[in-house]
C-alpha cells in the first residue's frame, strides 16, 4: 500500500545520542572505555527513594518494583568507575574536552553556543543513574541541517552523561555495570520538520556523518542511539526510543504510521458496532476451574505453581483483538504490551487467536459458555498469573481498551529489531528537571571557542573531494557514496583495510554489488561486518578475484562459512594455470595443429576458463595460453 | 537595557544569531555578573550574557522572591505504634529541600514531610513531637548552640519521651553529639543524632535510610547514650549506631563517613527487616527514667592546636595572653609537640590554662612517658587524654570549664581524664583499627 505521508501530515523529529570519544568521563577522570569481561569488580547494593512529586521518565513496572523496594546492584569494574559514579563524591567540573567536541559539532550544525552552561538534573529512578538523576546541559541552540526536501531545524544540542549499563534483571533486583555511567553523550534534537521516512533517514545519516567526520566520537555498537518523535495529523505524537540502526528509521516510521491508521480504523469499527467505553467490564473472572483439564502447558504449569487463570469478557469485540495494526502485530499484541509493562505478567491470550497454545476448540467453547458469551460475536482476554499482578495487568488493559474509542494513546514506545515498536510507558509530563547545585555554571569564553575553532569538521561537500582525491575512487561512485548511508561502513572498511584493499573495490562492493544483490532479493543487510572484512581482504590479498565478491556475499548471507567458499574459489597460481593450459592443449592437440596459432587461442581460452573462471584473471590466462601455444606449435 | 525581573518571560536576540525564549530566574550565588539565567520551556536552564543582546519582555510575571517560611515551632503527629519520640530539627543536609526552579537548597523539613519520608516514625510511635528548632548548617554551630540544643533535648526527655532524634548537619555532628553526651546528666533513654551525606531531594539520598533506623533504635536499644545514626557501608545495607563520644566523620563525602574511633559501634540496624543488633557490650544502660538534668554551659575559651613541624611556639603564649582557659593539642604520634614549645606551654599552665594532649594519629592512645619530650610536657603540666578523640577532648574541656567554675585547673584536669560517658579508657583490641585496602 502506498502511504501518502504528506497528506497524512506526517511530522518526524529526531533525537540523536552519540557517545563522544573524550579521554575522560563527563564529570570525573575515569576512562570512557567499557570494562573487559574479565576485569576484577566489586558490587554495591542500593535502593532509590521516590517522592510522589518526583516522578519523571520511568517504566510503570520499574516504578512499581522500586516502590516495593527492589534492590539495585551496582557493579564497579576496577579502573572504570570511581566514587563519583557511585554517588559517593560530588561530580567534578564538566569535562572540557567533551564540551569542546560537542560545541564543534554544534558549530557544524550551524547552532549557536549558549553563553553559560548550566548542568541540570533530570530525575530517572530505574536505577540506571546512581544518583537517581541524569546530568544534562544545553550547550547550543538553533541551527539547521540541509536536505533536498528543505532544511530541517535543530532545536537543542545537549551534553549529558550516559547511563549505567543494565546487565541482569529479575523482579526483585537489577544489576547495572557502572563503566558506561558518565561517558559523555551529545544529544541533538531536530525540529519536527521531517515529512517522509526517507527524509528522516537522510537527516539522521547526515547528522551522523557530521559527528563522525569530527573524528571525536565513539564508533561501534551502542555508541549511537536514535529516538524518534512521530505524529500524523489525525493521530498522536509518539516517542520511539532506542532505534540503534540507521537503516531501521524509515521502517519504524512507516510501521508507526500504519499502526496509528489501524488504531483509527479500530475506533471506527467500534463506533460502527455501537460499542461504548462503558460496555467494557471492569471485572475479570477466575476461570481456573474451567481450565483445570486444559492441555496447554503454560496453563498447566502455572496452575500447578498456585497461579490462577483470569478472564476478562469483552462482549461485541469478536475480531477486534485479532486485527493487525502493523507487520505481525495485532491489537491484542498492543494490549499484551500493557499487561506486561504494568503487571509484569508474561503477556495475555485473547480469543481471536484461539484455539492455540494447547487451548483446544473444546476449552474455548467451555470458556465462552462459562463466561456467558457468544462465540460468534464476543471476545475475551486471559491472563495467567497471581492475583496481584493480574489485577495490575487487567487495570492497564481495561484503560487501554477504553482508549480505543478515543484513538491513539500518547505513549513512549521502544523499537523492536524488526522495525515495529512496543509500548514502554506513558509519556512523562514536563521534564522533571532542576539545577545540579554541585557544579558551578561554566562560561563559554574565548579560550573555549578558540579550542572549538581548532576542530575543523569537513562538510559533507568536502567528503566528495576526499573520496576522489585521497581515496582515488571514481567521481561517479564517490557522488553516489556520499549520499548513501553505507558511507559510514565504507569509511570503517577503508580504515580497517588500509594498504590491503583498494577503496575503489570497497566502494563498488557497497554501492554496486550490495545494491544489486538486494534488488535480487538477497538479504544483504544480514552480512556481518567481520564477514565483509574477510571477503574484501581476501580480494585485496589476491586470494579471490574481485569478480567473485557478489557470489561470496551471497554464500555468506545464506549461512555458509566464508572459509569453505574461499577454499573452493582460491585464485590459481601461475604454475597451476600453466598446467591447466598445457592439459587443454594436449587434449586438443590435433585440433590445435590443424587450426594454427591465431585460431586456436579462442578455443583453448574457452577450455581453460571453463575450469578457472573466477579463480584466475582473464588477461593472465590469455598470456599463458599464447605462451604455451607458441611453445607447442614451435618445433 | 530593558528592566528584567525574575519571573518575566523574555526573548533574547544575540548579535551572534542566538535566539532564546524563556523565564528569567532569580540570581543566586552562582550567577555571573551581566548574565541572566533563563529557564527554557523544556526545563533546561542556560546562561545568557547581556553583551550584544536585545531583550524583549514578552510577559511580565514578576514574582516576589519567596521569603523563607516561618518557623513552625512544634507539631505533633499521632501514630499507630507505642513509642513517644521527640524530633528536634537543627538544620543541615538531612532537612534541606531543594527549590526546583532555582536549585536553591533550604533547610526546612516539616513534620508531615518527615512522616511522608519515613513512615516508620508514624508506624512505630504513638506520639511524635516535631520541633523545627533551628536551621543551621553545622559548620556554623557554636558552643552556644550546643547549650540550646541540649536544653531542648532535655525538655523532651523530662516530658517522658522514649527517645529523642536530633537532625543535624554532618560536618560538626560529632561535636554536638559529644556536647549532648556530657550535658545531659542521668540520661535514661537514647538520644540519636542523624544526618545525611546526600541531600533528600535526590532519589539516592541516604537521609531516609538513616531516618528510618532511628525509631527502631528508640524501640530496641538497651542503652541510654547519645549516639550518631548513619550508614554503615556504601551499600544501603545497614545503619550503624555510634557512641556520640567515639564517633568521627572520616570521609568528606561518602555515606559511610561516620565511624567509631578506638571503639566498636554500639549497634547495627537492618532497615528492611527492622532488626536491631547490639554490637557493643559496654554501654550506659537504659533506665527509662526521666529524672534527667541538664548541665549545658560551654566555655568558648577553649582552642585546639594541631602540632606541625616548626610550629610557632608563640601560639601558646598568644592563647594564654588572650584569656584562653583550655587548649587541646593534637600532638604528633604518642602526643608530642616540638621541644622548644615546652617553655611556652609551661607558661600557659602556670597561668591556669588547662593544656590537654590528644593525638593527630586519631587512632591509638596518647603516652607521654615514653620519650623525653613527652616527659617534659608532663612536667610542664600537660594532661594526656589517653584514647579520647581530640574533638571530644575539646568539647569535654569546654563543658568542664563552663559548668564547674569553682574548680581549679587540677580538678578540671582530673575530671577531664575521668570517664563520664565511655569516652576514655577503652581496652584497645586488635580489631578496632580499620583494615585498609592493600590492593587485593
Amino acid at each position: 500500500m502506498e502511504i501518502e505521508y504528506r497528506k497524512l501530515g506526517l511530522k518526524v523529529g529526531l533525537e540523536i545520542h552519540q557517545q563522544l570519544d573524550s579521554k575522560f568521563k563527563l564529570f570525573c577522570s575515569c576512562p570512557t572505555k567499557l570494562a573487559p569481561e574479565n576485569v576484577k569488580y566489586r558490587e554495591v547494593t542500593r535502593n532509590l527513594w521516590l517522592s510522589k512529586s518526583e516522578l519523571g521518565e520511568i517504566d510503570p513496572a520499574a516504578l512499581y518494583e522500586i516502590a516495593r523496594g527492589r534492590k539495585i546492584v551496582y557493579r564497579i569494574p576496577e579502573g572504570h568507575a570511581c566514587l563519583v559514579e557511585l554517588d559517593e563524591e560530588p561530580p567534578h567540573d564538566i569535562n572540557r574536552e567533551a564540551l569542546v567536541i560537542s560545541l564543534s559539532i554544534a558549530k557544524a550544525l550551524n547552532a549557536r553556543p549558549v553563553d553559560e552552561v548550566y548542568v541540570m538534573r533530570k530525575i530517572v529512578v530505574d536505577g540506571s543513574n546512581t544518583a537517581g538523576f541524569q546530568r544534562t546541559a544545553i550547550i547550543a541552540l538553533g541551527g539547521s541541517i540541509e536536505d533536498e526536501d528543505g532544511a530541517v531545524g535543530i532545536q537543542t544540542i545537549a551534553l549529558e552523561e550516559d547511563a549505567a549499563r543494565k546487565i541482569a534483571e529479575e523482579s526483585d533486583y537489577v544489576v547495572y555495570n557502572l563503566d558506561r555511567l558518565g561517558i559523555p553523550l551529545i544529544e541533538i534534537s531536530t525540529a519536527p520538520d521531517i515529512g517522509t521516512p526517507e527524509q528522516a533517514l537522510r537527516v539522521a545519516y547526515r547528522i551522523g556523518l557530521i559527528m563522525r567526520l569530527s573524528g571525536k566520537v565513539k564508533r561501534g555498537i551502542g555508541t549511537i542511539r536514535q529516538d524518534l518523535n512521530i505524529s500524523i495529523e489525525s493521530g498522536e505524537r509518539i516517542e520511539v526510543k532506542g532505534v540503534d540502526k540507521l537503516e531501521l528509521i524509515p521502517k519504524v516510521i512507516t510501521y508507526e504510521v500504519l499502526r496509528q491508521l489501524s488504531l483509527l480504523d479500530i475506533r471506527e469499527e467500534l463506533r460502527r458496532r455501537r460499542l461504548k467505553p462503558e460496555d467494557i467490564s471492569e471485572f475479570y473472572i477466575d476461570v481456573s476451574e474451567v481450565m483445570k483439564d486444559c492441555r496447554s502447558r503454560i496453563i498447566k504449569t502455572s496452575l500447578d505453581r498456585g497461579m490462577k487463570v483470569y478472564a476478562l469478557p469483552l462482549p461485541g469485540f469478536k475480531g477486534i483483538l485479532g486485527r493487525e495494526v502493523c507487520s505481525g502485530r495485532r491489537f491484542g499484541t498492543e494490549l499484551s504490551d500493557y499487561a506486561k509493562a504494568w503487571g509484569s505478567v508474561g503477556g495475555l491470550i485473547h480469543s481471536d487467536e484461539l484455539p492455540a497454545y494447547g487451548i483446544s476448540e473444546k476449552d474455548l467453547e467451555s470458556l465462552y459458555k462459562y463466561l456467558g458469551l457468544n462465540g460468534d460475536r464476543d471476545a475475551f482476554i486471559l491472563i495467567v498469573s497471581d492475583y496481584e499482578r493480574a489485577d495490575r495487568a487487567f487495570k492497564a488493559v481495561i484503560n487501554r481498551l477504553k482508549y480505543a474509542f478515543i484513538g491513539v494513546p500518547k505513549e513512549t514506545r521502544a523499537a523492536n529489531p524488526d522495525g515495529t515498536t512496543r509500548y514502554l510507558r506513558p509519556q512523562p509530563g514536563a521534564a522533571r528537571m532542576y539545577p545540579e547545585t554541585d557544579i558551578l555554571p561554566l562560561r563559554v569564553d574565548e579560550s573555549i571557542l578558540r579550542e572549538v575553532e581548532k576542530i575543523a569538521i569537513p562538510r559533507p561537500e568536502d567528503v566528495l573531494r576526499i573520496l576522489v582525491e585521497e581515496h582515488g575512487i571514481s567521481r561517479e561512485l564517490a557522488s553516489q557514496l556520499i549520499r548513501d548511508p553505507s558511507l559510514h561502513l565504507y569509511l570503517d572498511l577503508v580504515e580497517e583495510l588500509r594498504d590491503i584493499t583498494s577503496p575503489q573495490i570497497i566502494a563498488s562492493t557497497l554501492i554496486v554489488h550490495m545494491k544489486s544483490l538486494k534488488r535480487d532479493g538477497i538479504e544483504v543487510d544480514r552480512i556481518s561486518y567481520i564477514d565483509l572484512v574477510k571477503i574484501l581482504s581476501a580480494v585485496g590479498r589476491g586470494e579471490i578475484a574481485k569478480e567473485v565478491i557478489p557470489e561470496a556475499i551471497k554464500v555468506v548471507v545464506s549461512g555458509s562459512s566464508f572459509e569453505d567458499f574461499l577454499e573452493s574459489r582460491r585464485v590459481l597460481s601461475v604454475e597451476e594455470l600453466e598446467k591447466i593450459v598445457e592439459e587443454a592443449i594436449k587434449s586438443n592437440a590435433d585440433l590445435v595443429k590443424s587450426r594454427g596459432f591465431e585460431r586456436s587461442i579462442g578455443l583453448i581460452m574457452g577450455k581453460v576458463m571453463s575450469v578457472a573462471r573466477g579463480r584466475a584473471d582473464g588477461a593472465l590466462v590469455n598470456t599463458l595460453v599464447r605462451k604455451k601455444l607458441q611453445e607447442f606449435l614451435t618445433p | 537595557m530593558v528592566d528584567v525581573r525574575p519571573g518575566d518571560f523574555i526573548r533574547v536576540v544575540k548579535k551572534g544569531g542566538l535566539v532564546v525564549e524563556g523565564v528569567v530566574l532569580p540570581s543566586t550565588e552562582f550567577t555571573s555578573e551581566k548574565h541572566l539565567v533563563v529557564k527554557l520551556s523544556n526545563g533546561y536552564n542556560i546562561g545568557i550574557s547581556l553583551d550584544d543582546a536585545v531583550i524583549e519582555v514578552l510577559a511580565e510575571k514578576y514574582t516576589k522572591p519567596v521569603v523563607s517560611e516561618e518557623f513552625r515551632e512544634m507539631s505533633i503527629v499521632r501514630g499507630s505504634g507505642s513509642l513517644k519520640i521527640g524530633f528536634v530539627s537543627t538544620g543541615g543536609t538531612i532537612v534541606s529541600k531543594v527549590e526546583y526552579e532555582t536549585g536553591a537548597v533550604k533547610p526546612a523539613l516539616s513534620a508531615s514531610d518527615l512522616v511522608e519520608f519515613a513512615p516508620d516514625f508514624r508506624e512505630l510511635s504513638s506520639e511524635l513531637v516535631v520541633v523545627d528548632f533551628m536551621r543551621k548548617l553545622s559548620e556554623n554551630m557554636t558552643p552556644e548552640d550546643w547549650s540550646h540544643i541540649s536544653e531542648e533535648v532535655g525538655r523532651h526527655l523530662k516530658a517522658g519521651v522514649d527517645g529523642v532524634v536530633v537532625a543535624h548537619g554532618t560536618d560538626t555532628m560529632s561535636y554536638t553529639a559529644a556536647a549532648l553526651a556530657f550535658s545531659l546528666r542521668n540520661l535514661g533513654n537514647p538520644v540519636l543524632l542523624v544526618g545525611a551525606q546526600r541531600s533528600s531531594d535526590r532519589p539516592s539520598t541516604d537521609a531516609l535510610y538513616n531516618l528510618k533506623a532511628c525509631p527502631i533504635v528508640v524501640r530496641d536499644a538497651p542503652f541510654a547514650e547519645v549516639a550518631v545514626v548513619m550508614h554503615g557501608t556504601t551499600d544501603d545495607l545497614y545503619a550503624l549506631v555510634h557512641r556520640g563520644v567515639r564517633v568521627r566523620k572520616m570521609h568528606s563525602s561518602r555515606r559511610d563517613a561516620f565511624q567509631s574511633i578506638n571503639d566498636i559501634p554500639l549497634a547495627r540496624v537492618y532497615i528492611r527487616e527492622r532488626r536491631f543488633e547490639l554490637l557493643n557490650r559496654r554501654f550506659l544502660p537504659r533506665t527509662r527514667s526521666s529524672d534527667i538534668y541538664v548541665l549545658n554551659k560551654f566555655s568558648n575559651k577553649v582552642s585546639v592546636v594541631k602540632s606541625y613541624p616548626g610550629i610557632d611556639c608563640e601560639i601558646f603564649d598568644y592563647l594564654a595572653d588572650r584569656g584562653y582557659r583550655g587548649v587541646v593539642i593534637e600532638g604528633t604520634g604518642l602526643g608530642h609537640v616540638r621541644e622548644e614549645c615546652v617553655e611556652s606551654i609551661k607558661r600557659a599552665t602556670d597561668s591556669g590554662v588547662v593544656v590537654a594532649m590528644a593525638t593527630q594519629t586519631i587512632f591509638g592512645r596518647v603516652d607521654l612517658d615514653v620519650y623525653t619530650t613527652g616527659r617534659k610536657l608532663l612536667k610542664a603540666g600537660v594532661v594526656p587524654v589517653d584514647d579520647m578523640v581530640p574533638e571530644v577532648a575539646f568539647v569535654k574541656l569546654s563543658w568542664l570549664l563552663g559548668n564547674f567554675p569553682e574548680d581549679g585547673p587540677a580538678e578540671i584536669k582530673l575530671k577531664l581524664v575521668s570517664n563520664m560517658a565511655n569516652e576514655i579508657g577503652n581496652s584497645q583490641s586488635l580489631e578496632v583499627f580499620p583494615r585498609w585496602y592493600h590492593g587485593d
